[in-house]
Parts: C-alpha cells; structure tokens; sequence
C-alpha cells in the first residue's frame, strides 16, 4: 500500500509526548426545558494523548454521544473547558481555531445521514481537501481523495470517487465518512457509534480499519458505543470511560477494567455481556441489581445516581453525597478510578 | 500506482461533465411523460416568442375590409378589429410575457433562496431583520398595491415590471426556504462540513441548498405562471401602458372594442387565450417532473 509511508512524514511530532492533544475539564451540559434542567452531561473529566484510544461506554441517553459532540468542538459545554493541545478551544481565533477543528474530527453515528446525498463521494472528499489547501489543483485533490478511500479499504478506490451515497452499503459509507475525516489530517477522531448502524458481519472489520488507521497514522479515537463487548475489543490497548446518567462512574485502561471492575454498574454491565460459550454465559455469575429502571434525567436520584439500583447501597451515604471520581484505597493498577463510596473507603 | 494512472479521465475535462449533466438532465425529463411534454411545450413558445418574429412578419396596416375574418389559409388565426393578422400578433406576442415572467421568477428565485438560505443558517439578528421585511410586503396584498404603484410608476418597460413584481413576490418562497433550511441544518452532513471547518458560503450553497434545487427550480415555474398572471391582469385592466405586441394587450383591445360581440371574433378572442394557458400548463407540466432530475437517486434509476 501506498498509504502505510507518507503517514509517518505528514505527522509532526507533538511538542510533548504526555501532553494531552484534548482533554475535556469538569464539562457540563445543563440543559434548560419547561420540566426543568436536565442535566445531560454532568462534570466530565478525561483526556487523550497523541493516538489513544478512550472509550466511553454507556446506556442510551447517558449523555456518552453530547460528551463527543462537546470534544468535537460542536457543542459549547454549559460548563468546563475543553483544551486542545493544552489550551481553551473558547479562547482560540483564526488559525489557531482552524487548527483544532482540523485537529479534531467527528465520524457519526449514521452513515445513511452523514453524507450529502447530492454529492459524489469524489465531491464530499474533495470539499475540504481543497478548503485546506492540502491538496493543490482538482487533480491532486482527487488524487489524494482515492488515496484515503484506499486507506479505509474502499478498493478500487477510483470506482466510489463517482458513484453517489445511495450506491454504497451502510458500512461502505461508514469507511467514506472515516475517510472525509482523515482529509484534513486530525490528531483525534470522535466516533460516535461508529458501527451500531452497520452490518453485524462486517462491524469486526471496520473496527480493525480503524484500529489500523490508529497505528498507522497514531491518531487518537474517542470511540463511543452502548456495547461494553465492543469498547473491550476496540481499547484493549487504551483506557475505558463507563458513564451512568451524565457522570463517569469508573476509568480505568481497558484490561484492568475489564479485569477487575470496581463500580457496581460496571460489574453489572460486564456481567451481562453474553460470552460464545453460551455454557459459560448460562453458568456466569450476574450482578443482580436492586431495580432496572433507568432514572428520569428529569429527575435524578440524590447523592450517586445510581444508588436506587446499586447492590451495595448505603442508606444515609450512597442516597446523600455525590461520590468523587478517585482512585480506590490500595489500588495497585494506575490511572484506575471509580465515582463509589463504598469501593473507594479505606478496608476495614 | 493506481491511483496515479486510472484517477485523471473525469476530472480533466470538466465541459464534458457539464454537457453529461445537460444531457442526462434532458434524458431525465424525457422519460418522464409529463416532463416531456412540458419541455417541448416551453421550448416551443420560446421559439415562436423569440425567432418567430424573424419569420412572421408583424402585419400593422389596417384593412377595413378584412375586420374579424375568421381563420383562413391567408389569415391563420382571423382578424382583429382592424382587420390586421391576428396570427402575427401572436407570434410577436409571447417575448414580453415570457421576459416579464422570467425576469420576475429569476429575481424573486434569487433574493428568496439568498435571504432564506442565510436567515435558516445563520439565525439571530439576519434572521430577525429578514423576517420583519418578509412579513410587511407579506401582509400587504400583491394586487391592489400593484393597482396602485401602476396610476404613478410608468411601467411601460418590461424589465422594470419584472424587477417590480419580483420585489413583492420573494417573501412567500423565502419563507418556504427559510423554514426548509432550519430543518436541514440539523443534518448529520451539515454538521460534518461545519466540523470540516468548510465555511459558511460552501455549507449554505453546496451542502443545504442543492437538497432543495428540486424545490426551488418547481419555485422557479410557479414564480414564472404568477408572474404571467399577474403581469396579464394588470395590462388587462389596462393600467400598464399598452405598448408593443403582448398577449395581454390583444386581450385587452379585444375587450375594450367589443369584439366579444362579433361571432367571428371567436378566434380573435381565443387565441391570446389558449396561448397563455398553454404556456401556463406546459410550466405546470414541466415544474412536476423537475423534482426528479435533480434527485441524483431518481435521476440515476434505471
């Protein structure tokens, strides 16, 4: 391939390894509505270095996708900052602004809705190479344009440059709008649900191009999903955000996570990931909760949020005060934090 | 590599691409039944309006015994109280009403698609201007006020009457846009350009509005059959200098002299009549089947 080489030269190297490319700081989305505030997106917290990939897992309605949506620079978060490369994306102007939106890309959800119908896939890869200057002259920007559709195996690239949105499959359309990302170069890739809309078949694959345009170019994902069976496989290699209701409850890299889960909703989620043994997920041990109701965002539950639901709720403790995100006493794995009262007390 | 050696052909000539659009726009259009005959009915009195007049020469002279003839191999379509041809007069009759009408639906197309365009996507203060002015020219009824401005604006000059009609006539269809925009907007793909960091102008007028050119080009003929409407009943109450040859104008003069009282006169009568409202129906006909040529999915069906 061609593509594997002149992704190591365009890529200049971060001024500094360790810091974050974007990091977002106790970011809230309240929302104002004639039932009151809703508090969507409640004191997020996390960053990503130079090609991490985070993943944030969560229910429907957890407010995982406005979080993205607040890295990506589209929404302004009611609260907190977002920093890219260290500095507020609210104080950025001109070209430093044109930095970070080139720096940070978003991928949706919805391939059937993401692209512009009326335009070829030719077009809507052309659009920015050409606003950017990245690729100077039609030629040249078609040029690249099949370059990258080859990057997210779209072969022969030259056969999508003309056809129309309505021709490709779900997933192809998927790998067109990675490859409109990647036209301006981004050190971070929001996806948002990046496979719920494809294929059960061919989700696997997408991932692995994915996992692949990672290493290769070292771009960083926040990679959003429902599915804790999916982050697993998709951030075995960098850390896991599990959100409840508009709050991280834990954050730990993927394996010590999955390993050792320490909130109770995490436990209760892993536990109830079916395994291709259908023995082991028949014998497996479930986390039994105290209700399934998923609170009203209308109406939050006091203290942590998931106390109405938790096994090991503490009345007068759980229902009473917000936990904290931190480090559990004793923990020996680093960088592993959970939002619980209980798991987070000193033993004994 | 691959890429290098099999990406050129298309993107190197681009007049070719622009005359494959054309033609398959009109592949397009002929297969639909309706659309056909729409276009060739337009394109018809467009011709007739246009380089007709080269061929058919206007008969001026009147002859006081040939008044209200009826058609004949001589005089295709009779006489007029003056005895002149009356077929002439039609001929050279369609180019004001279609310049009129096209001016008008141009203007009017242009100003509302702008105006509404960046009223829906920018919102706020632009939003809020455009709207108050949408709403008083609104609110004003079209007609009488046309009645009106015709007793002190001297509309003797066609273009004039366009540009007039077409201040008057945007609001309604910027609306239209306006609220079709504020839905668009919301788009996954607009919300991808704006993260692409593609500008205001590309996001507005490559992103939402193409979406919307069926609706605009069938916004375009609607805006062409008012225009001719309007345009018709205003030299028909006689309150536009009855200058030049005009469709309107026949019928008028036929009304003014009497000519409803002459049974010969019946061709007279009819033929600015039937040449207005074939007109109208070929319009009609072909702002139907617009909707599918630009769809780039029913467009490439088949």
């Amino acid at each position: 391939m061609m593509t594997a080489q002149d992704s190591g030269t365009r890529r200049q190297p971060g001024s500094d390894i360790d810091e974050p490319v974007i990091a977002l700081e106790d970011v809230r989305w309240h929302v104002r509505t004639t039932r009151g505030v809703v508090k969507a997106v409640d004191g997020v917290s996390f960053g990503a270095r130079q090609g991490e990939i985070v993943c944030l897992v969560g229910e429907s309605g957890c407010g995982k996708t406005t979080t993205g949506k607040i890295a990506a620079g589209l929404l302004d978060p009611t609260a907190g900052r977002v920093l890219f490369e260290g500095r507020d994306i609210k104080t950025l102007k001109g070209a430093d602004f044109t930095r970070f939106r080139r720096g940070v890309q978003l991928v949706h959800q919805d391939p059937y809705a993401s692209i512009n119908p009326m335009h070829t896939i030719g077009a809507t890869m052309v659009a920015p190479l050409q606003r950017h200057g990245i690729a100077s002259g039609a030629a040249a920007a078609r040029r690249r344009a099949a370059e990258l559709l080859e990057l997210v195996d779209l072969t022969p690239s030259n056969d999508f440059l003309d056809k129309y949105p309505h021709q490709l499959s779900g997933g192809q359309r998927q790998r067109v709008a990675i490859a409109r990302a990647l036209t301006v170069e981004p050190r971070f890739i929001v996806a948002d649900e990046p496979v719920s809309m494809v294929d059960v078949s061919i989700r696997i694959s997408l991932l692995n191009t994915m996992l692949r345009l990672q290493r290769e170019l070292n771009t960083g994902f926040l990679f959003i999903t429902h599915d804790l069976a999916l982050a697993r496989y998709f951030a075995w290699g960098g850390r896991i955000g599990v959100m409840y209701v508009g709050r991280m409850v834990e954050m730990g890299h993927a394996p010590d996570l999955v390993a050792n889960p320490q909130h109770p909703y995490t436990r209760a989620l892993l536990s109830a990931i079916p395994e291709a043994d259908p023995e082991l997920t028949r014998t497996k041990a479930r986390v039994e909760l105290r209700s399934l109701e998923i609170p009203s965002l209308y109406k939050l539950p006091s203290g942590c949020t998931f106390h109405p639901r938790c096994p090991q709720f503490e009345s007068g403790l759980c229902d009473v005060v917000v936990p904290a995100l931190a480090t559990p006493q004793g923990s020996t794995a680093d960088g592993h934090d959970v939002s619980c009262h209980v798991m987070t007390r000193p033993a004994g | 590599m691959t890429a290098a050696s099999t990406s050129a052909p298309p993107s190197t000539l681009p007049g070719l691409g622009a005359v494959r659009a054309i033609l398959s726009t009109l592949v397009a259009l002929a297969r639909n039944p309706s659309g056909a005959i729409g276009l060739f009915g337009v394109t018809f009195f467009v011709l007739v309006a246009f380089v007709g007049p080269t061929f058919v020469p206007i008969d001026t002279k009147a002859k006081l015994d040939k008044i209200y003839q009826l058609p004949s191999a001589e005089y295709l379509l009779g006489t007029d109280y003056q005895g002149r041809d009356v077929f002439s007069q039609i001929v050279h009759g369609g180019r004001d009403i279609i310049i009129v009408a096209s001016t008008t639906a141009l203007i009017t197309t242009t100003i509302a698609v702008t105006l509404g365009a960046l009223a829906g996507f920018l919102g706020g203060w632009f939003d809020s201007v455009v709207l108050a002015i949408a709403d008083i020219i609104l609110t004003i009824p079209q007609f009488p006020l046309l009645l009106v401005l015709a007793t002190f604006v001297r509309l003797n000059n066609i273009v004039l009457l366009g540009v007039l009609l077409a201040a008057l006539g945007w609001p309604a269809l910027m609306r239209a846009i306006r609220s079709q925009v504020l839905s668009l907007r919301q788009r996954d793909y607009v919300e991808a350009a704006r993260c692409l960091d593609l500008g205001t102008g590309h996001i507005v007028f490559r992103q939402i509005l193409p979406s919307m050119s069926g609706y605009i080009a069938i916004s375009f003929t609607l805006g062409m059959i008012n225009a001719i409407f309007l345009q018709v009943g205003l030299i028909f109450l006689g309150l536009v200098p009855l200058s030049g040859n005009n469709w309107g104008v026949m019928l008028q003069l036929a009304w003014v002299r009497g000519a409803i009282f002459y049974k010969n006169a019946l061709a007279y009568i009819l033929a600015p009549v039937v040449a207005i409202s074939l007109l109208q129906l070929s319009l009609i006909m072909l702002a139907r089947s617009l909707e599918e040529i630009f769809n780039p999915r029913l467009r490439q069906g088949a």
